[in-house]
């Protein structure tokens, strides 16, 4: 079992990182919710890997898994699981607006005299 | 107990979802509500400030549950330091935002900011490791809203930028905390510092991956080289109070390296021993060279001031990277001096953009309104931040440069001044293409409509008074800072505050 959630976390850790790297939107969150599994399954198996014992100590149970780990698999759960749709719907704005859903700056310059004025009211929008 | 410990972080916490939820279609009560609270915060944060300097560290048990099963809030002179500072920043900011008109250009400034408040006040206080990436991910996700604040395409691309690098950063600090957790069983600072010490041989290559990963998270958040390609898109095209907010939030990763590795990984660790001062100095030092390179070759007076702030964050890192007490309270001085100087220019280049239209320096373009005034800012801020006298840079510079009297000295001592002048030759170049050369591209004699923003210019003001202060009152100011820097190396102190039991 440990072969198994140890190439588990590797594969999907190394396909995150892949899918980071391109520079397209869509892969690169595909990628992130990705590195965000793998996190979860080391996180889950840094309490130590044990079959079909309670997170709870009770006397009558042969011995217990380690109940911390699980509480902040769930944490970090919650948190990649927020943070994901967060960027899902940025990165729709992003397409929206300009156009593309490229990751990189156009050009990594200023803000030029023919640009529009950064700072445009723009009531009701995200 | 002393339960103003937490009010940081509750009283912002409590803050934003009303103002959400109550008040989010009339923009004056917000304003009141919020610039309330901070300046309550602001006063709380003063009280904690000449509490922790009269007291050892304090300890706040959260549910009352027993360290290190509960979750802990510690109080010392540094995270005290640290609250106050961001408090009293974040009122000036406040106050700019509402004269500039920026948190009337979305919606939800103000809830935001008071998230971001409280996770930056969170991740000052915390003595937990896991609740520290929580209130990371708290400041971070309040950040994300106040970034793209005011939307438009090249902030929207650039905060799409900054959220990808941070979820790999978030990740990057879950996969450390789980190698530290799977060898010692805990993520109690304090319980930690126990833990490690007499960590046995065979456990240190998993606890030395652990420590290394952390200390890549927080070079993420503190903008090392090489993980500072985050910064300058998303400093140069946040808003520009929202800018001078964050620039106490590179602090937060130069903070969590002095903790984290003062406390838990001291230099003395049979585990880990000088590795990470050896990998600090080296990025550090880069650091200031790519800051001060971009302040040359930037095209933009926005993105010029992020690469200062990355440059900053380098010289910061280099006195950290000794780990002496000296070091640490240069450390400290230029850290407080840095976030005020980096938060000056960003608001003056706000004042340029709002009245020029653009912040381009590729070409001159004809005089703005309060010209000479902003110009006149603009001077005092690159001062500072270029670490001329009489400023507060100067003398930080020069406390740096007296703690690194080591082995290193030679490479120290060059790359700081080598890139003190490049920074200044950067800065007369921008002011003399934004402010100058304006007049000679005109020819008509009428002076430029101004916008009467009172209070946007007294906070820039103010800010620039503080930085006079820090240099006017620098000898009791280094004093108290070497006493918090004591309070650092004296573990024992914080590991008996937390775990009364425990040996050390």
């Amino acid at each position: 079992m440990e072969l198994l959630v140890a190439s588990a976390v590797g594969l999907m850790t190394a396909c995150g990182v892949y899918l980071t790297l391109r520079k397209r939107t869509f892969p690169v969150i595909v990628g992130l919710a990705m590195l965000s599994y793998a996190v979860n399954v080391f996180i889950f198996a840094s309490g130590r890997l044990a079959i079909g014992l309670p997170a709870i100590i009770t006397k009558d149970a042969a011995g217990y898994t380690d109940p911390l780990t699980q509480a902040l698999v769930l944490t970090a759960i919650v948190i990649s699981f927020g943070m994901t749709a967060l960027i899902v719907m940025m990165a729709l704005g992003a397409f929206l607006e300009t156009g593309d859903d490229r990751i990189g700056m156009e050009e990594d310059t200023a803000l030029e005299p023919t640009s529009p004025k950064p700072a445009l009211p723009q009531e009701g929008t995200k | 107990m002393n339960h103003w410990i937490i009010a940081p972080v509750i009283l912002p916490a409590l803050l934003a979802p009303f103002i959400v939820l109550v008040m989010r279609h009339d923009l004056s009560l917000q304003r009141i509500f919020s610039t309330a609270g901070t300046a309550v915060l602001t006063a709380i944060s003063l009280v904690l400030l000449y509490t922790a300097s009269t007291n050892p560290p304090e300890v706040y048990f959260l549910g009352n549950w027993p360290a290190p099963f509960g979750i802990v809030l510690v109080l010392d002179r540094l995270s005290a330091m640290m609250i106050a500072l961001t408090a009293v920043l974040a009122l000036l900011v406040q106050l700019y935002a509402i004269s500039s008109g920026w948190d009337a250009r979305g919606k939800h400034f103000h809830a935001l900011f008071q998230f971001q408040l409280m996770g930056i006040c969170g991740a000052f206080l915390t003595g937990d490791a896991f609740n520290l990436f929580v209130f990371f991910e708290v400041l971070l996700i309040a950040s994300y809203g106040l970034m793209i604040h005011g939307g438009g395409a090249n902030r929207l691309k650039a905060g799409v930028q900054y959220v990808a690098y941070n979820l790999v950063g978030s990740t990057l600090f879950l996969f450390a905390l789980a190698s530290i957790y799977s060898v010692t069983g805990t993520l109690n600072m304090a319980d930690l510092a126990v833990k490690v010490a007499e960590l046995p041989a065979g456990d240190a290559a998993l606890m030395r991956v652990g420590a290394v990963l952390l200390l890549l998270v927080f070079a993420v958040k503190g903008a090392l080289v090489p993980l500072q390609f985050w910064l300058p898109a998303t400093y140069s095209f946040a808003p520009g109070p929202v800018a001078a907010l964050f620039a106490v939030m590179t602090k937060v990763g130069a903070y969590a390296v002095i903790r984290v590795y003062t406390l838990i990984f001291p230099p003395d660790t049979p585990s880990t021993g000088l590795l990470f001062a050896d990998i600090l100095l080296p990025a550090a030092i880069f650091t200031l060279i790519v800051g001060a390179i971009g302040v040359m070759g930037a095209t933009g007076l926005a993105r010029m001031v992020a690469f200062a702030a990355i440059g900053s964050m380098g010289t910061l890192f280099i006195a950290v990277a000794q780990f002496t007490p000296d070091a640490l309270t240069a450390a400290f001085y230029y850290l407080v001096h840095s976030t005020l100087a980096t938060a000056i220019l960003f608001l003056v280049v706000d004042l340029v953009q709002d009245r020029r239209g653009n912040d381009s320096l590729r070409a001159a373009a004809p005089p703005f309104g309060q010209h000479g005034l902003i110009a006149a800012l603009f001077f005092g801020g690159a001062i500072a931040m270029a670490g001329m006298p009489p400023l507060s840079g100067f003398l930080g510079k020069l406390l740096v440069l007296d703690a690194t009297r080591g082995a290193d000295m030679a490479v120290i001592w060059t790359a700081i001044l080598v890139t003190s002048l490049i920074t200044i030759i950067g800065f007369s170049r921008a002011g003399s293409q934004v402010f100058w050369k304006a007049h000679a591209t005109t020819t008509t004699q009428t002076r430029p409509e101004g916008k009467a923003e009172p209070l946007a210019f007294t906070v820039v003001f103010v800010l620039l008074l503080a930085l006079a202060a820090l240099t006017i009152l620098a000898g009791p100011v280094t004093d108290w800072l070497a006493d918090t820097s004591a309070e650092l190396f004296d573990r024992a102190a914080y590991i008996n505050a937390v775990l009364p039991t425990a040996k050390e």
